[in-house]
């Protein structure tokens, strides 16, 4: 339970959680909908008043729903395209690393030269090729953001080969795959959980960013990153429709990165002792 | 030196060719010519414009062909703007851009480095604890969501300075601009100065140089900054990659028509060739300043070059 008493990890997980909680189940206590339109309150100051706890935007469409609805699409996004850039990552850096030799010299070279790539205009070609697809979403930022991981595995992996239980496996005829996906896998789980949480902010910042640009998240569903578009071009007096999800996503950015942080931080002290 | 800078530009050479390769197949797979509007054309005007543009002919024969007009700069006509080449577009817009993130870069610089300078010198202090959470703020927080929020600050509320890029003209107009690109990369640059910059004032040469009786002003300027500056060097590469993406979303926020605007307003209309000739356009940039810096660093720390 060490692991609680950590300040950074305790508070920003926490945080995380609540955030996580709200938005689950805000949408089903609110009396609201995030698609109904109300011409008569239009641009209403968050009010407590038809539980419009954050207001409403220029069609009438309560904010509060609307937020919470995109902290869940954020929040899926984020964890569904690290889940993606986990197991292409996983699964090159363990072959890469377990092979090695020229293989794994050929494999990193190829990593080298995607590193050097800007990733973020690809990602957005790819998302002006394919019409705005919502689960080219979730491809298209794991397969940015795998390249660590690719990394992190294969040092890993690098060390586990040598160890005796692999030799074993290896000498009572277990197959290679067989010795990557049942035996160095598994090994691997703690520092892949680590960087995992490390990948989310990461990913939380492409969707925004392509949802911010409008190429992301389509209307009437929305995201973090879209509700602060939306919210740019109605600050000038209704500054409530930028403040609130510019803010929220600002601290789960930061509570994903501390909690990352912290967690490595906290990970890697235990190694090396 | 030489050689090493030789074989820095030939190692660039596949990365570019991939780029190229990627973006191009990328905008060639999408389901859909570029020419489908909500109401189609008719078969034979289709056909007609699709000669024109040699989309009727095989992909390789049309990559050979984008290739060989890239090597001469052309990077093939707009289908949104018309009479406008991709080529045109890009110098049109791109020194507006290019001031924006030298001034940017500059200002990140100047200041990440001197506020990670006075946190290491004063480690622990409240100074640097200020400057550390202010620095980790600034890496969390991306560029699209404190730029409107400085906007509504300092262009709405306080009216201290313009909102808008065509509302005015005169620098005055280029400041919250330049600032708000800046912003993350002083983060970054202060926490990296920091961080190198303890770690070399607690060397030896460091301590003989106190010895000597020399003032930690002189120290720090004689005999610290330069190899506290190594990995601030290093991070140059990054910086100028999210320079550029920054000054995408800088541009939209503050309608500026720079190269990001057109990048953005091409994405949004499908404009294939424009954005193809975009991508091509900043990843031969970043790929070039990273090469510089490479050959940069090399100068400074002549160790790389041998391993």
């Amino acid at each position: 339970m060490s692991l609680l008493r950590n300040r950074a990890i305790s508070v920003s997980g926490a945080i995380i959680v609540a955030t996580a909680a709200c938005a689950v189940v805000g949408p089903w206590i609110s009396p609201n909908d995030y698609i109904s339109t109300d011409f008569d309150r239009l641009l209403l100051a968050p009010t407590t008043a038809g539980a419009h706890l954050f207001g409403t935007d220029d069609l009438g469409r309560d904010l509060f729903v609307r937020t919470m609805l995109g902290i869940r699409v954020t929040l899926l996004v984020a964890i569904v395209a690290s889940f993606v850039s986990l197991i292409i990552g996983v699964a090159y850096g363990a072959i890469a690393g377990f092979v090695g030799g020229r293989v794994d010299a050929a494999m990193m070279r190829f990593v080298d030269t995607l590193y050097a790539l800007p990733f973020i205009f690809f990602v957005i070609l790819l998302m002006v090729a394919f019409e705005r697809n919502f689960l080219l979403i979730f491809v298209a930022i794991g397969a940015v953001n795998w390249l660590d991981m690719a990394r992190i595995v294969r040092g890993q992996t690098l060390s586990l080969k040598e160890r005796e239980f692999v030799a074993a496996a290896r000498l009572t005829g277990v197959s290679t795959g067989r010795i990557i996906f049942r035996h160095i896998a598994p090994n691997l789980i703690g520092i892949v959980v680590v960087y995992m949480t490390l990948t989310i902010p990461q990913a939380i910042l492409v969707e925004s960013f392509l949802s911010f640009l409008g190429l992301g998240v389509q209307e009437p569903r929305t995201s973090l990153g879209a509700l602060v578009d939306a919210g740019v071009n109605l600050m000038e007096g209704a500054s409530w429709t930028l403040l609130i999800p510019a803010g929220l996503l600002a601290v789960l950015l930061m509570c994903f990165n501390f909690l990352g942080d912290g967690l490595r931080d906290f990970f890697d002290a235990r190694h090396t002792t | 030196m030489l050689r090493y800078t030789l074989l820095r530009v030939l190692g660039a050479i596949p990365t570019l060719l991939l780029v190229i390769v990627l973006a191009f197949l990328m905008v060639h797979a999408a389901p859909g010519g570029p020419f489908d509007d909500e109401r189609a054309l008719p078969a034979d005007v289709e056909a007609n414009i699709r000669g024109a543009y040699h989309l009727d002919e095989p992909l390789p024969k049309q990559f050979i062909r984008y290739l060989s007009g890239l090597v001469q700069g052309d990077l093939g006509p707009s289908y949104r703007y018309r009479d406008y080449t991709v080529s045109e577009l890009i110098g049109q817009s791109f020194p507006l851009s290019l001031q924006l993130g030298v001034l940017a870069m500059a200002l990140a610089i100047a200041v990440g480095v001197s506020a990670g300078t006075v946190a290491a010198l004063r480690q622990d202090s409240y100074l640097d604890r200020i400057v550390m959470a202010f620095s980790m703020t600034g890496i969390s927080i991306p560029v699209f969501v404190f730029a409107p929020v400085l906007v509504l600050l300092f262009a709405v509320k306080l009216q201290w300075l313009p909102a808008g890029w065509s509302s005015t003209s005169g620098s005055s107009r280029l400041l919250l601009p330049v600032i708000t690109l800046a912003l993350p990369q002083i983060a970054y640059i202060a926490r990296l100065t920091r961080a190198s910059m303890i770690d070399v004032l607690g060397r030896d040469f460091i301590r003989t140089a106190r010895a000597q009786g020399l003032g930690t002003m002189t120290i720090v300027r004689l005999h610290a900054l330069k190899p506290a500056m190594l990995p601030v060097l290093s991070y140059m590469g990054p910086a100028i990659a999210a320079i550029l993406t920054g000054s995408v979303v800088v541009e939209e926020i503050f309608g500026i028509p720079g190269l990001g605007q057109f990048f953005v307003r091409g994405a949004l209309n499908r404009d294939y060739t424009l954005v193809l000739g975009i991508v091509v356009f900043y990843a031969t940039l970043i790929v070039f300043l990273n090469l510089v810096v490479d050959v940069l660093y090399s100068a400074l720390d002549p160790r790389v070059r041998y391993q």
